[in-house]
């Protein structure tokens, strides 16, 4: 999914990975992952839930809690 | 059934190796608009549209500094003016416009600038002298002010809104003169009062549909381009196409979900400025035109009637076919088939709409499609890429993708209920004025004289029959018609008088039996052909009488007056067999009894009555004259008598 939305394949994804590390991720293309992910997943994350994320960690513990 | 929309069900699946292609393009040294365009014509989600816009980039400013051009991709440049957030929707349009074979360059001013750039002389939009401008507004900035129950104030701020939009437009002829492209307002879902919102003036629906129409009028008057995106939102579903979460996080006016969709509808527009829509549409006849293939199925076995259900779908296609003839779009066939097979059911066929005179090309043989294709794209003199071709096959539709990927071929889904909609959906034929050199045919005249007397009518039931223009026709069983007759037996259960079913081989036998009358009846009217929906079965009694075994009806044709006048017809045929009384039988079943009154209101007389509730009745035919009701009637194939046609 990171390769789809940032078209670079070379992105080590880490649980410490945040928006800073990874040159063009910017506010527009960060909700471009949220919806890629929502959509891969088939779920829906709500406003504040999305407004909380810091890193790849917090996303991962998202999907998590959501799919049990 | 939305995902014909969102998902663009017309185009391919993206191929798995979708990035490979696009990582070679980048690297490539020759040409590259063909590649780019075949990878644009799948159906792309947001990323990959994303992506593949990246690669436009790369390769056009790559083409630009060693003098290379994007042939055959035409150049244009649009700038968006936008209340709401578009950075999303910028590469979208950049890598549909590929697959409409424009190559397009956006210009994007700062968000939410629409008025400064639209009157600034040397703004960034105007400076940049685009060949048009996108008003990509959102109905959440304009100045709506509810005012409710006040028609005075709501039409206040109607006229605010045009005149804005207006000044909007006047800014931009002045300094840069591009087209203006018009978006309508998506009205939210939510409502204040609920129904009463379309009808109260200064509801928030109700004033937005009053600037639609208006912004609409304005258009069409002033020679600018409308882009209807309400009509889009209204297809897809309001509640879908709003997405609140996703304007509270970031002001997107739509749902992501539908910027693929909204993509294509804003880059189809833009190839129909630039006169790139296609102009013909050449259809596939087995499993297209008609359900079934006619070398093997024969006349009679090939679906095509009102009343059934795939016959209904290719029906429809032949009527999206036929409207889209009569607005200009030019028909031809593309069958692998006999020609004189293929041509039958188009001239013997009772329910086919299409007549070999709306085709303008025929090409029925057992060359490739392609090469059949060709043959027609230079009897016409136009190029290929004016070509649209409707085909269920996937495996023509593959190959004339491949070897003629000029021609667009959409996919269509495996039931061909949806035929008709894919095809529209597609969006080929897109145009943004139409002129009166457009209509091909006097027809259309005289349909809209049609219509306009239609709408006039306020008499009573009699006349509004006689506006009808109906036309009904009376044959006797044949071969053509078994099928439906057949099924009509078998399916009939309110409008029928005695619910006796027959099989096919008893309906074959009573077609040949000299001893029994049959009727088969169809209804034609102004707004089509209802196709057969009466069935008589008449056998000779004792004494000079005619039983009648078998009268049924279709219920869509309830209220005509047809049961007059087949009585009419019955009554003409027994008078030249010298029958001298009709007899008829109610036999009541749990699903008949509309007509238990069937032949008291036709004048019969009731000459038994059984504890079952069975009722027999009796017609003299001499001095037996029915109501007569407002219809052309056309009698023809009955053996001894003279045809007729008279209104």
């Amino acid at each position: 999914m990171f390769e789809d939305v940032f078209d670079e394949d070379s992105i080590e994804v880490t649980s410490e990975l945040s928006a800073k590390d990874v040159d063009g991720w910017d506010s527009l293309t960060h909700i471009r992952l949220i919806l890629t992910v929502e959509k891969a997943f088939k779920i829906k994350f709500s406003t504040s839930e999305i407004g909380k994320l810091q890193n790849v960690g917090d996303l991962v513990a998202l999907i998590k809690a959501r799919a049990e | 059934m939305n995902s014909i929309y969102s998902e663009l069900q017309w185009l391919p699946r993206a191929p798995r190796e979708f990035s490979e292609r696009l990582k070679a393009l980048e690297g490539a040294a020759g040409p590259v608009g063909g590649e780019l365009r075949a990878l644009a014509l799948h159906a792309l989600d947001l990323n990959q549209l994303t992506k593949l816009a990246k690669a436009i980039g790369c390769v056009s400013s790559k083409a630009k500094s060693n003098g290379n051009s994007l042939d055959p991709l035409v150049p244009f440049r649009l700038a968006v003016l936008s209340n709401s957030t578009v950075d999303l929707i910028v590469p979208a349009l950049v890598a549909t416009g590929v697959r409409h074979g424009i190559a397009l360059e956006v210009i994007q001013p700062s968000y939410d600038q629409v008025a400064q750039e639209a009157m600034t002389p040397d703004s960034k939009v105007n400076s940049s002298k685009p060949d048009a401008v996108l008003l990509a507004l959102d109905y959440r900035g304009l100045p709506l002010k509810l005012s409710l129950g006040d028609s005075e104030a709501s039409s206040a701020t109607v006229r605010g809104v045009i005149g804005y939009l207006e000044a909007l437009r006047d800014g931009i002829k002045a300094n840069s003169n591009a087209v203006c492209i018009f978006q309508t307002f998506a009205p939210p879902p939510e409502t204040l009062f609920g129904s009463l919102d379309r009808a109260l003036p200064g509801t928030l629906r109700n004033l937005i549909d009053a600037i639609n129409r208006e912004l609409a009028e304005y258009v069409l008057g002033s020679g600018e381009v409308l882009l209807d995106v309400a009509g889009l939102a209204e297809t897809v579903g309001l509640a879908d196409w709003h997405n609140t979460q996703l304007w509270n996080m970031a002001k997107f006016s739509f749902s992501d979900e539908f910027i693929p969709l909204y993509a294509d509808h804003v880059a189809r527009t833009v190839a129909a400025i630039r006169g790139k829509s296609a102009k013909v549409l050449i259809l596939d006849l087995d499993n297209t035109v008609w359900g079934g293939v006619i070398g093997d199925d024969g006349l009679e076995g090939i679906k095509l009637a009102q009343g059934d259900a795939q016959g209904e779908a290719h029906l429809a296609v032949q009527r999206l076919a036929l409207d889209l003839r009569q607005r200009g779009i030019i028909l031809a066939v593309s069958s692998k088939n006999t020609d004189e097979v293929a041509r039958e059911p188009f001239v013997k066929h009772p329910e086919m709409l299409l007549k070999l005179d709306h085709i303008a090309v025929f090409q029925a043989n057992w060359n490739d499609k392609a090469t059949n294709i060709q043959a027609i794209a230079e009897e016409l003199s136009l190029g290929l890429d004016a070509m649209v071709f409707l085909d269920d096959n996937p495996v023509e539709r593959g190959l004339v993708r491949n070897l003629l990927p000029q021609v667009a071929v959409p996919e269509l889904p495996e039931d061909p209920a949806y035929y008709a909609r894919t095809l529209e959906a597609a969006g080929y034929f897109e145009a943004v004025s139409f002129a009166a050199e457009d209509l091909k045919r006097a027809g259309f005249y005289q349909d809209n004289a049609k219509r306009a007397s239609l709408q006039k009518q306020v008499g009573g039931v009699d006349a509004y029959l006689a506006s009808l223009e109906m036309t009904i026709t009376f044959q006797p069983f044949d071969a053509t018609g078994r099928a439906r007759i057949v099924q009509l037996i078998n399916k009939s259960n309110q409008y029928n008088l005695t619910t006796r079913r027959y099989t096919d081989p008893e309906v074959t036998q009573a077609e040949n039996d000299p001893e029994v009358f049959t009727l088969q009846v169809r209804l034609a009217d102004i707004f089509g052909d209802n196709g057969m929906i009466s069935v008589v079965v008449c056998r000779h009694g004792e004494g000079g009488v005619w039983e009648i075994d078998t009268w049924l009806m279709s219920c869509r044709v309830l209220g005509r007056k047809v049961e007059h006048m087949v009585l009419r017809e019955i009554l003409d045929h027994a008078r030249a067999a010298g029958v001298s009384k009709l007899r008829g039988t109610y036999r009541p079943t749990d699903r008949n009894e509309l007509v238990i009154d069937h032949y008291a209101k036709l004048g019969f007389m009731k000459v038994d009555e059984e504890d079952s509730g069975l009722t027999r009745w009796e017609l003299l035919v001499e001095g037996a004259d029915p109501q007569s009701a407002p219809m052309k009637v056309v009698s023809r194939g009955f053996v001894g008598a003279v045809e007729k046609s008279h209104a």
